[in-house]
């Protein structure tokens, strides 16, 4: 099949591509990208003319649930919901029942989302057995079988010698350590950031300072060995500031930022509403104010969902029982482009770095994907359409956002990966 | 509640005329029942639900004292606050509940935000007895009632309120109301009790115990709950007794006026000591009576009544 993409601003950082062009795919792969394409050579038009056109997103920090957890999200309605949210390519985080952490899941997992045929599915892999922070999980056995990366995520690597370990022994894959940081001793029983919200609350709070700890042990860590460490869904100011120093250094450090942590602060638990319980908690507005200004400056890479599917009634219950933890896919870039486009003036090559051409790099899609002869792996977006999202309209199988029925500015069009094309649909378009 | 509350959630969402307005009623109420006659049926007929989630005697005691005497019908429910994986969940509960169509339910309950949870998921009206620490309204207002009958003010009076500030809805509940009526409030406690940025709420701490107490008008002792101190915010209760227990010496440096609360049940040598809690300072009996005079005042006023047509 012809498809072709018409009069759609391409923006391509890899490779410097920032104007108005045409796009023929045939068969699932880029054949021309040019003026004026004949629509004659096409079985199907795109008109993407007042949108952007840009290489395949990614989303580096998701969780698809399966195995174990198929009531709150599947492989299937996962990889559809990551491609109706204009994602063609997301990881999926090794926290699963029995957890990721040996090559047989990792085959498992990546057999299903090759089966369900929507978005690439990259796996993370544990980084120590069963992600309880003793031994190291079978890395170099799970590497073979397709991980990108290791995390304990869902947790911090438990101990100072482990995750010294690990970032050594990473090396030989050349693959990130991402580092869910947290120092589990101040943040028991808490719900929400800690500051003069939760005290007005009366919820216990998670301080900054139980990120800030497990970023310094990190990058202290990582200078040493010379490994490469990843910050997983920032949130701290202080932190930020850690890691643009270790950059400034010369230490391999990434990091990545959530767009709820770009969007919200803690005054919103104001209505007790779990949907705006995760980990780390959605911060004070000098916080995320500061989440902004890593974004522009580049200390900060990229942006990554943290796509957290939960059952119904794992958040329609009490705010201190409920599980943390937001969707993400399907609002992300409504979201980012609401927030940053259209209210911190962050060009849309920025955005396009921070949700493509970096997450693609950090794990390992170091190709320009948007050239002539390869896959076709594609999102259009649009800057202007305003869209009011509509959670039943997703394909998640959970419905945890707090962005249902919000009037967001920008939306995803299409998400085309290989002979698939998506049109996306999150919410009436206005 | 007035036109604008179907529910008494917390002290927050009030203003000062309807704080007035639920004072003004307990007065009336408590000179209802003065006399021999201490019925007062003017909830004859509306079915009242005590949801306790968690262990409460005098609150739990003073509501249905109140209900009685209103002439309410009354179920107690008692259910232990659930987890995620065992038993039925707080949603299954309320809907269970709202099938029984009570016209109020009275909960207390571990969670903070459970009250308003509550609220949104039944036709009922609820009060508050105590969501977590978060709020415990009626705490507050009979609080303020006997501070308005003691010290013939409620308006710029210096009150302290002194020991475990972080786990307390008692102090949030009373923040709300003494600082909405124009009083200087101040916290004292050990730095590990009292929680970040609290200040915010206008009020001012002092660690220093002594120095806290220094021209105060009225100090409101909290319960210590043993258990903190093997959570380490304070080496022992005798340490705890020495910098923050409310003692004969301290009363003395009181003004002459003063008062001394406290919400119950108290710890005798811990946070206060007896001859205070037993001296002529202290407020603690009446504050229960009165108790039962503002849950009448609420209740009636959620069930719809006003207080004008209360009468003599």
């Amino acid at each position: 099949m012809n498809l072709l993409i018409k009069n759609g601003h391409i923006i391509n950082p890899d490779s410097g591509i920032d104007k108005v062009l045409d796009i023929l795919i045939v068969d699932g792969r880029v054949d021309k990208i040019d003026v004026n394409l004949d629509e004659s050579m096409a079985d199907k038009v795109i008109d993407a003319g007042n949108m952007i056109v840009a290489p395949g997103f990614v989303d580096i920090h998701a969780h698809l649930r399966e195995p174990g957890n198929e009531r709150a999200e599947t492989m299937e309605s996962g990889c559809k919901a990551a491609m109706n949210g204009g994602f063609t390519t997301v990881t999926a985080m090794p926290n699963t029942n029995p957890c990721m952490d040996n090559a047989a899941i990792v085959s498992l997992v990546r057999e299903k989302a090759h089966r369900a045929g929507y978005a690439k599915v990259c796996p993370v892999g544990a980084v120590s057995k069963g992600r309880e922070g003793r031994e190291l999980a079978a890395i170099g056995e799970m590497v073979h079988e397709g991980i990108v990366a290791v995390s304990d995520d869902g947790s911090p690597v438990a101990t100072a010698e482990l995750m010294k370990k690990a970032l050594e022994y990473c090396q030989l894959f050349g693959i990130p350590v991402m580092e869910h940081a947290e120092e589990v001793t101040l943040t028991r029983g808490a719900v929400m950031n800690e500051g003069f919200m939760s005290t007005k609350l009366g919820l216990k709070g998670m301080p900054t300072v139980a990120e800030d700890i497990v970023v310094a042990r990190d990058i202290i860590l990582n200078r040493y060995v010379r490994g490469w460490l990843h910050v997983s869904h920032l949130s701290s100011a202080y932190s930020l500031d850690m890691i643009r120093r270790a950059k400034e250094r010369g230490d391999r450090v990434t990091t990545e930022v959530t767009p709820h942590h770009l969007f919200f602060n803690d005054s919103r638990l104001e209505q007790f509403d779990t949907n705006f319980v995760m980990k780390p908690p959605v911060r004070v507005e000098a916080d995320r104010l500061s989440m902004i200004e890593g974004i522009k400056d580049g200390t900060i890479d990229c942006i990554a969902t943290d796509h957290a599917p939960h059952p119904h009634e794992y958040k329609n219950c009490e705010i201190d029982i409920c599980a943390f933890g937001i969707i993400g896919f399907e609002t992300a870039i409504s979201a980012v482009l609401d927030v940053l486009y259209h209210r911190y003036d962050v060009p849309l090559k920025r955005i396009v770095e921070c949700m493509s051409t970096n997450p693609a790099k950090i794990i390992g899609m170091k190709d320009d994907r948007l050239r002539v002869g390869a896959k076709a792996d594609i999102t259009v977006f649009s800057t202007g359409s305003e869209v009011v999202i509509r959670p039943e309209r997703f394909k998640s199988r959970s419905r945890n956002t707090p962005f249902k029925g919000m009037k967001l500015k920008g939306c995803p069009v299409y998400a085309i990966s290989g002979t698939r094309v998506v049109r996306c649909d999150v919410g009436e378009v206005q | 509640m007035s036109v604008k509350h179907k529910n008494l959630l917390g002290i927050e969402p009030l203003d000062k005329v309807e704080i007035e307005q639920i004072l003004d009623g307990a007065k009336i109420f408590k000179e209802l029942c003065a006399g021999n006659n201490k019925k007062f049926p003017a909830l004859r007929g509306k079915l009242i639900l005590n949801l306790f989630m968690e262990n409460s005697t005098r609150t739990r005691s003073s509501f249905e004292i109140a209900e009685k005497r209103l002439g309410a019908d009354i179920l107690n429910f008692s259910a232990s606050a659930s987890s995620l994986t065992k038993g039925e969940s707080f949603y299954d509960t309320i809907k269970t509940l709202e099938s029984m169509e009570p016209h109020i339910v009275v909960m207390r309950h571990s969670s903070p935000g459970s009250a308003k949870f509550l609220a949104d998921n039944i036709d009922a009206s609820v009060a508050n007895a105590g969501d977590g620490p978060h709020e415990h309204p009626t705490q507050a207002l009979l609080d303020a009632f006997t501070i308005r009958e003691k010290m013939g003010t409620l308006t710029g009076l210096k009150i302290v309120i002194a020991g475990d500030i972080a786990h307390s809805r008692v102090t949030r509940s009373n923040i709300f109301l003494l600082t909405k009526m124009g009083n200087d409030v101040v916290l004292s406690g050990p730095a590990t009790l009292i929680p970040r940025e609290i200040e915010g709420l206008n009020v001012k701490v002092e660690t220093d115990f002594d120095k806290a107490i220094e021209d105060a008008d009225v100090v409101m002792m909290l319960r210590i709950q043993k258990e903190r101190q093997k959570e380490s915010f304070f080496p022992s209760l005798e340490e705890f007794n020495m910098l923050y227990g409310l003692s004969r010496e301290r009363l003395k440096r009181l003004k002459e006026k003063s008062i001394v609360m406290h919400p119950g049940p108290i710890n005798r040598g811990v946070e206060i000591n007896s001859e205070v809690a037993d001296g002529a300072r202290s407020v603690i009996l009446e504050q229960v009576s009165n108790g039962i005079s503002i849950r009448m005042a609420v209740l009636y006023l959620l069930a719809g009544g006003k207080i004008n047509e209360l009468t003599h």
